[in-house]
């Protein structure tokens, strides 16, 4: 009987989780009433609020972007379009500070950060959802009991770990913690794994696969849109973190590219040079990856984080 | 030859079966409890025992009793850092949520749009945090800042936000809600599951838009809610990257910047800039108890205000 089951079909079942969020959408909208004059104001009304909204959210970005093709003197000239043109800015930003190894920095600790949260956490979730074993339970409130201690109270041990283990000045201590999973990322991916269809697995210990076989070959496979979410969501809170590179990296050469910006800040900004349109720029640089990223798994990171909250 | 099989054969069978799941079950979870150990169960230990002592990295750890939470208590500055992080806390938490919530009952009723304009107000999430710190000392400027320019523009006051002591949090706040996109695609996620029904009879009996509001969608989303109100409390008891990029660090020697003390700010201080790593352990563990305080009585409360469908719990 298992045999009938089409995988594609158990896959997309297996996908309704974070799919039903989508598809929900157009018979959820809240059924106009009456096409009255009134009701029809209420609509402009509402599109000219949604719009000028629109235009807060996107003007920080636009300025940010348009000051950074400005000379020093027209940084704060608040004009949408620069009246002085100028690539100035990128070329002094690449001379005054290395720029291009705090991007290869970041672009390390950023993959290597998410590819080992997503494996460990995949593997870790995949123990939780499939295996019955007694303290499975209460193990499982221990993995969500670790998302409430703040990181403060590990801060300090943690920095001596590394301290002792001869990493601090290293990228090691950014990314090296993912490998032993992420309780948040557990918690998503278990959530997936439990809404697939468990003959199907059943079906491939019948053929003869092992535990192992079952986990890569047909679980993770079935899994691709909860681990592109995790994929997603470390790149990206992996990418933006000031804490730990401050608080592990000493040395120019070994900074990220935010923790470059805040010695940028330090240096141009507060130094009382007041060179803001160097801030400006790399301040760009910083944040165009995470854009672009965006633009890649909009959709993944949507349902995503729609799923978190309501499973919440 | 029975092919039978006795209960005892059976149940020691299961037994064997029952012992190689639980075998490959914990090889799979293995890496969690690795890291666990290492990295929670070890630092909570080792913080413990470091909030009873003097430890400046370089030389051992001196064992000074309750020196450090005595300490704490005569510390103008922590008094200072815990009243900023409260006020701004409070501030931005009812902030946060009736902003997106707004936003999202605005984006549920935008029919086609409710795609569009959603990509556009969850994009400054993806903004670094330290990039929104810059964006705070250039956008909130109180001489050149195009906040301050529209506000007088506009004929309203237009205060030093990034100066100002009284205006630093508010500001930091406003700033914070510009990046907020994760909490109004929870909260419109949540509304797309309220059913459709609720509001027709209401409208048949009459209600108007605000009654609507408050009788049927903030009762029927208050689970969703109450998960926004926790994790934005505890984040904001964390408030640390936006506040330190713009008024602290190495080259800030111009701006007064009492106000802004955070407590994991001042916290991150006392540990790696002055080594005080056993103070910053026993603060740790006063936040530690602030934050477990605050969440258990927003638990009780919640009891009394929070609707789960099917009272699942």
């Amino acid at each position: 009987m298992t045999s009938t089951l089409d995988p594609t079909d158990a896959a997309a079942r297996a996908a309704a989780p974070l799919a039903a969020v989508e598809t929900a959408e157009a018979p959820r909208v809240i059924p106009p009433r009456r096409r009255t004059t009134r009701s029809r104001i209420a609509r402009v009304v509402l599109y000219v609020v949604l719009a000028g909204c629109a235009v807060v959210f996107t003007y920080p970005f636009v300025w940010l972007v348009s000051a950074s093709f400005k000379p020093r003197s027209d940084v704060f000239d608040n004009l949408l379009i620069p009246k002085n043109f100028t690539f100035e800015n990128y070329l002094t930003i690449w001379q005054e500070a290395p720029i291009g190894v705090w991007l290869v920095n970041s672009a390390i600790v950023t993959i290597l950060a998410a590819v080992t949260v997503t494996a460990s956490s995949a593997m870790v979730a995949w123990g939780f959802a499939y295996f019955r074993f007694r303290g499975r339970g209460a193990l499982f409130a221990l993995v969500i009991g670790t998302m409430m201690l703040p990181g403060a109270v590990t801060m300090i041990p943690t920095f001596l770990i590394w301290n002792g283990l001869g990493a601090t000045g290293t990228l090691t201590p950014l990314w090296a913690q993912n490998l032993f999973g992420s309780a948040f990322y557990i918690f998503l991916l278990r959530q997936f794994f439990l809404g697939l269809p468990r003959e199907l697995f059943e079906a491939a210990r019948i053929d003869g696969a092992n535990n192992w076989r079952i986990f890569t070959r047909v679980a993770l496979p079935l899994c691709r849109p909860a681990l592109a979410v995790t994929l997603l969501f470390e790149l990206q809170a992996s990418w933006t973190d000031l804490m730990r590179p401050l608080i592990y990296l000493r040395d120019s050469d070994t900074f990220t590219v935010p923790r470059g910006l805040k010695s940028l800040l330090d240096q141009f900004g507060f130094g009382g040079e007041y060179h803001w349109e160097i801030i400006v720029t790399a301040s760009v640089i910083t944040t165009v990856p995470m854009i672009i990223l965006f633009f890649i798994g909009q959709k993944q990171f949507v349902d995503g984080i729609a799923t978190t909250g309501t499973k919440g | 030859m029975s092919t039978v099989v006795s209960a005892a054969q059976l149940s020691a069978r299961r037994r064997l079966s029952n012992r190689r799941e639980t075998v490959a079950a914990l090889l799979f979870i293995s890496p969690w409890i690795l890291g666990f150990l290492i990295f929670t169960v070890w630092p909570v230990i080792y913080s413990g025992y470091l909030s009873f002592t003097d430890y400046d990295v370089i030389n051992d750890p001196n064992f000074v009793g309750l020196e450090n939470y005595v300490t704490m208590f005569e510390d103008p500055r922590i008094a200072l850092s815990l009243t900023n992080t409260l006020i701004y806390t409070i501030l931005s938490v009812p902030a946060h949520i009736i902003v997106a919530l707004v936003l999202a009952m605005l984006l549920l009723r935008a029919a086609r749009a409710s795609g569009f304009f959603r990509t556009v107000f969850f994009l400054p999430k993806m903004t670094p945090a330290v990039a929104v710190g810059v964006l705070f000392l250039l956008l909130f400027n109180g001489q050149d800042g195009l906040i301050n320019k529209v506000l007088r523009a506009i004929g309203l006051p237009a205060p030093y936000w990034t100066t100002d002591p009284f205006w630093v949090k508010p500001g930091l706040v406003l700033i914070s809600l510009w990046a907020m996109g994760s909490s109004i695609v929870i909260l419109l996620a949540a509304l797309k599951n309220v059913p459709v029904e609720l509001y027709e009879s209401a409208r048949i009996d009459g209600a108007n838009l605000w009654q609507q509001t408050t009788r049927i969608t903030v009762p029927m989303i208050s689970s969703t809610i109450f998960f926004l109100v926790i994790i934005n409390t505890i984040a904001g008891f964390q408030m640390f990257t936006e506040a330190y990029t713009a008024f602290f660090g190495s080259g800030n020697t111009t701006y007064s910047n009492d106000a802004a003390l955070f407590f994991v700010i001042y916290l991150f201080q006392q540990g790696f800039e002055f080594l005080n790593m056993g103070y910053a352990s026993a603060m740790a563990w006063l936040l530690f108890l602030v934050i477990t305080i605050f969440t258990v009585v927003q638990f009780v409360v919640s009891r009394r205000l929070v609707y789960y469908e099917g009272d699942q719990r």
